[in-house]
């Protein structure tokens, strides 16, 4: 086809570029949800609960309404026109089922009763404060413990007999593994901006799937997908927490109807721990069979994890469980166990993350329980075979990873007791862990136009959540057309455009890329038929294929570019306001050699820790990632990614945990001054590798995802590195000072 | 936040006249916050950062004058400091993040409030809220029962187990810095010591502070000969995070025995904790890890521990520990 000699353009996939939509979050140009402005907007204010179970025995807004710039005061008298979606039997997903004020219930801290929208944001303030509501006050239940969970639990993955083998097996680890709340806490704060025009609503969102979340907003307000347009152009990032719709939307929605006015509502930095979603607490006991010579025999992976009064969230932590290890005898329980507290939300690595923190320290303590090099045990049960589905993997490179992270840490030179390794006066640990996220190819479609004014526009209603989708975009389309980046446009975030995915899942860049390409080349196979059947054409008469496309200019395969002419030159000779193409991506589930395949990721974290007895602190100190994701199409991008999810994944190990109020069931350090995240002086030395092996079944280019998986494996390295230096396992995240103080290694 | 008028005082009589009940804002880090939080509720505010309140001088004494609004940042990299009172130089560049320490002041520091989660509510002390004696008093303490990893150990009551959350206040008290205050009965100082309150059965009375007193300047006497300084803060994290527990000492060895010995400790009580329990371990004593344990042991003696803080006494220990070693090395 066209586009065989690109060579040189060609070489942008896979290089390290940097973001295209970089200096407009530098210059602070990019403009976020609530950036938006239009005349007349209003502000809107929520009103938490502050109780975290009971009903409303009165709300009294008597006060609020009266106050200056007060212009609507919303509550469950006065809401009207939302409705319900109905989970899992709609073509759309929202986050909590119940609409905002459809009752008088409160099943969790912090859930909107009320919303107040003024002239002003100081007048919303001011109103929601003077909003009374008393309560018939029951004790929420936020315990921690999920372990005394009665209910029904689901068996999935089961082969073998795992019970029987078990009982038979000579060396039994058998230990319990819990993950606390955590909080996704992006930099922008959730917020929407909603503008009716006549029937026609828009909503400027932070939303990490506009397509998604224009269904839900028409299926709630009760109007025709086609009058909902869904914005988000730039996003502060979600992490999981912007996946799907949340009350917010839907506030702002129906005030600025009723109001017949733009309306904006912000979610503030303390409402962001109670009312859009968390990481479910996971409570996980696991179960390993060996032989002496550290061969699996059985696995048992029984877990529970927390979701809301009336959402079915299951953070899925034996995902991983059937594939990682090859492992004859197997079972997989789930327990959803309920509490007092908001809807769930997929997090960084849903599943994974708590799974692999469960399943990688299980296998840690088996190593030692062996006597055996926990990398050896890795080495010797790796699984060749996809055994949960019984399918090849599509690449699987995880043996790699391990050798080449115990290659960059010095391995060799782990000596196993703990409190064995010094150094300047400090005690060494090093601990390592694997890795795995699911990938596939999800539908995407995409359009590309070729301007007269020598641009090229790429078109998808999918959106960059900062991971640099925009970037992938433009490096497509340099590739195949060799126009230099600053004359691509990409345009994104916005339903107007042509559906694309959801940004999860680490599913984007696989998805985008065919669609991205289909398009552009064939708007490039139109653009040279229309060079020669253009009269004024220099390649007037000539045969197609004789053409291609380099440099952004037309002209004949066996001759350099510099023969031939600038590609808007024809679009201009033949009186063209541009040619466009549209591309799709076909799901890999309906791809029936992609169906013969397991597709996944995989990594290894290699974490090193400084422990210092004398007073008690702790500080990791490096961190190698060695990730087999298929080809990397953005070097920069893609180092990136899996950085920040080892900085979160460090968080994770030893910072970050929600701590409800027994008796209230507030977030009680809801806020960036007490929950703790990773600070820039908290940051180890971070290497980041990738194997790059190509994996061609899941799409031409061999991306896979790199998102999520990177924040898998870290926790576990860490813990196992905390015991390596201090002789202390840490079975329940985060890792604290209060656990390490029981440390029986202490001269330094 | 609730509505009240604003001041600018170009002079501490003018200041002083307009306060009335109502508050002084210095860098407002603290008092903005609390005000959103509606923990603080003044009518008026008094700006007074124009005050004349900002040097930094030496005293005839040979020790060193402190403006009420020298910043954080300013007082800690300011030559004097780093060379003769090292370890407020230190506390003050552990605390809160560069841009706070710019704001924030050395008179503001000295007022800054607890970080107890219950007290910042915006309901403690209401009915249905969290219960806050330093709120209302009265109403109980939500924290004895709540969540209390951060809070104190040390000076602690039934009514009130809330940390003082400053570094700085540590180091001067460990210095035994004197504070200067002028109000509407004229000026006075106040012993750095004397300046806190521990709850007892009023936590809502936190500071010898009277109603309408500004503070002018803080004085700290002149460097002890032969010692050394040294401040250390544990937590969790490794920046912008309150101590868990802290330790400032000054001391000087002579002879392997220690001569001198000033103890204050941070994040283990309810006002910056100066321990003469380890001032008086370490006296004449040989400068060696059996006596550093011994005074820390001393220092932690009273110690009352709730659920989650346990952990602070053998931390608090520690911290000392190594902050004697450190001091006298
Ligand atoms: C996120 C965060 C993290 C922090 N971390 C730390 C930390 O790790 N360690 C630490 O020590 N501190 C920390 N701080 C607290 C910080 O040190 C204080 O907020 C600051 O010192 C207060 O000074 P200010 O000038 O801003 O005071 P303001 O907010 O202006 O005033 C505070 C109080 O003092 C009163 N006041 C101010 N000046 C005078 C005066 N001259 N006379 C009488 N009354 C006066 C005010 O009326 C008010 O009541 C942190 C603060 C924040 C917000
Ligand atoms: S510890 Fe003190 S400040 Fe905190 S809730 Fe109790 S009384 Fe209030």
């Amino acid at each position: 086809m066209a586009t065989d000699t690109l060579s040189q353009a060609a070489s942008v996939i896979g290089a390290a570029v940097p973001r295209i939509d970089g200096p407009l979050k530098t210059t602070g140009t990019a403009r976020y949800a609530v950036d938006h402005d239009f005349p007349g907007l209003v502000h809107a204010v929520a009103v938490q609960a502050t109780v975290g179970k009971g009903r409303i025995r009165s709300l009294d807004a008597s006060a609020a309404e009266k106050m200056p710039g007060v212009l609507l005061v919303l509550h469950h008298g006065n809401m009207d026109g939302v409705y319900r979606t109905f989970p899992h039997q709609d073509d759309a997903t929202i986050s909590e089922v119940r609409p905002p004020f459809e009752d008088d219930r409160i099943y969790y801290w912090g859930q909107f009763v009320a919303l107040v929208v003024a002239e002003t944001l100081e007048q919303a303030t001011a109103g929601a404060a003077a909003v009374r509501v008393e309560y018939d006050v029951e004790t929420p239940d936020v315990r921690t413990d999920l372990s005394t969970y009665t209910g029904p639990r689901e068996s999935s993955w089961k082969r073998g007999d795992p019970d029987k083998a078990l009982a038979s097996a000579p060396v039994v680890v058998d230990e319990s593994y819990s993950t606390p709340v955590e909080t996704h806490n992006p930099m922008e704060m959730h917020g929407t901006v909603a503008t009716w025009d006549g029937d026609s609503l828009t909503l400027y969102e932070c939303s990490q799937g506009v397509v998604n979340h224009r269904v839900v907003m028409a299926e709630v307000l009760g109007i025709p997908r086609e009058n909902v347009r869904v914005i988000s152009r730039f996003i502060g990032s979600g992490f999981g927490g912007k996946l799907f719709p949340w009350p917010q939307s839907t506030l702002a929605a129906v005030s600025a109807r009723k109001l017949n006015r733009p309306v904006k509502l912000s979610v503030d930095r303390r409402m962001m721990f109670s009312n859009v979603g968390h990481r479910p607490r996971t409570q996980q006991r696991i179960r390993l069979g060996a032989t002496p010579d550290g061969k699996l025999t059985a696995i048992r992976h029984d877990f529970f994890t927390e979701t809301s009064m009336l959402d079915d969230f299951v953070e899925h932590c034996g995902e991983q469980t059937p594939f990682l290890y090859s492992c004859p005898n197997l079972e997989v329980t789930t327990g959803m166990v309920r509490r007092n507290v908001g809807a769930p939300a997929p997090m960084r690595g849903p599943g994974a993350v708590p799974g692999l923190f469960a399943l990688e320290s299980a296998m840690d303590e088996l190593a030692i329980k062996l006597k055996m090099d926990p990398l050896e045990l890795r080495l010797k049960n790796d699984a060749e075979r996809d055994e949960g589905t019984n399918r090849p993997f599509s690449s699987r490179h995880l043996k790699e990873c391990y050798l080449t992270g115990a290659e960059k840490i010095g391995w060799k030179t782990r000596t196993p007791e703990p409190g064995s390794m010094r150094r300047d006066g400090k005690f060494i640990g090093i601990g390592l862990a694997g890795a795995s996220w699911a990938a596939a190819r999800i539908p995407c479609t995409a359009s590309v136009e070729l301007c007269p004014n020598g641009r090229v526009c790429v078109r998808c209603a999918t959106q960059d959540i900062g991971t640099g989708t925009y970037t992938i975009f433009a490096q497509v389309m340099h590739a195949k057309t060799g126009v230099p980046l600053d004359r691509i446009d990409v345009f994104l975030g916005d339903t107007s455009l042509p559906d694309g995915p959801t940004s999860g899942g680490s599913m984007v860049t696989s998805a985008v890329l065919p669609a991205a390409t289909s398009a552009v080349n064939q708007a490039i196979t139109r653009l040279l038929n229309i060079a020669t059947l253009t009269a004024d054409s220099p390649f007037h008469g000539a045969k197609p294929d004789t053409l291609t496309v380099s440099e952004g200019r037309i002209h004949a395969k066996d001759k350099p570019a510099s023969s031939g002419i600038p590609f808007e030159n024809v679009i201009r000779m033949a009186s063209l306001s541009g040619i466009t193409a549209t591309g799709r991506t076909s799901p890999s589930w309906e791809d029936p050699k992609a169906n013969q395949y397991s597709l996944h990721s995989f990594g290894a974290h290699f974490a090193e820790v400084e422990w210092e007895p004398e007073i008690a602190r702790l500080r990791v100190s490096r961190i190698f990632s060695i990730f087999d994701c298929g080809r990397i199409i953005n070097k920069k991008a893609g180092a990136n990614q899996i950085l920040g999810a080892a900085v979160m994944g460090l968080g994770m190990a030893l910072l970050e945990e929600t701590v409800h109020d027994p008796r209230s069931g507030q977030p009680i350090n809801g806020s960036f001054a007490d929950y703790l995240v990773a600070t820039c002086a908290d940051l180890p030395d971070l290497d980041v590798t990738f194997l790059d092996y190509p994996d061609l079944i899941v799409n031409e280019y061999g991306a896979r995802g790199v998102g999520e998986i990177g924040m898998a494996g870290v926790a576990a390295a860490i813990t196992s590195a905390v015991y390596h230096a201090t002789g202390v396992r840490v079975r329940e995240l985060p890792v604290r000072i209060e656990d390490l103080l029981q440390s029986k290694i202490l001269e330094a | 936040m609730q509505t009240f008028s604003y001041i600018k005082a170009a002079s501490i009589s003018k200041a002083l006249a307009g306060v009335g009940s109502g508050k002084f804002i210095a860098g407002g880090t603290t008092l903005v916050d609390l005000m959103k939080l509606n923990v603080e509720q003044p009518a008026t505010l008094v700006d007074i950062n124009v005050l004349p309140l900002d040097k930094i001088e030496k005293l005839p004494t040979g020790g060193l004058r402190i403006g009420a609004l020298v910043r954080n940042s300013d007082l800690a990299w300011h030559p004097d400091v780093k060379a003769s009172y090292a370890v407020l130089s230190q506390a003050l560049l552990s605390g809160a993040s560069p841009q706070l320490r710019n704001m924030a002041t050395t008179g503001g520091n000295l007022l800054q409030r607890t970080r107890c989660a219950y007290f910042r509510e915006p309901n403690a002390g209401t009915p249905g809220g969290y219960a806050c004696n330093k709120r209302t008093p009265g109403t109980g303490c939500a924290a004895l029962e709540g969540f209390n990893r951060t809070h104190a150990v040390l000076g602690t009551s039934d009514h009130c187990i809330a940390t003082h959350p400053s570094d700085m206040c540590v180091a001067m008290a460990a210095l035994e810095a004197v504070i200067h205050v002028e109000g509407p009965k004229g000026k006075r100082t106040i012993a750095f010591a004397d300046f806190h309150k521990v709850p007892g059965d009023t936590p809502h009375l936190e500071n010898a502070l009277e109603p309408g007193e500004l503070v002018t300047y803080v004085d700290l006497p002149r460097p002890v000969e032969g010692a050394r300084s040294v401040y250390l803060k544990l937590r969790d994290r490794a920046s912008y995070e309150f101590a868990l527990a802290s330790a400032a000492v000054v001391a000087k060895v002579e002879g392997g025995h220690i001569r001198y010995a000033r103890v204050a400790m941070g994040g283990v009580g309810t006002k910056p904790w100066r321990s003469h329990e380890a001032e008086a371990a370490l006296a004449g004593k040989p400068a060696n890890a059996a006596t550093f344990r011994a005074a820390a042991e001393a220092a932690l003696a009273g110690a009352k521990t709730r659920s989650d803080n346990a952990f602070k006494v053998e931390l608090a220990k520690r911290c000392l520990t190594r902050t004697l070693k450190l001091a006298t090395a």
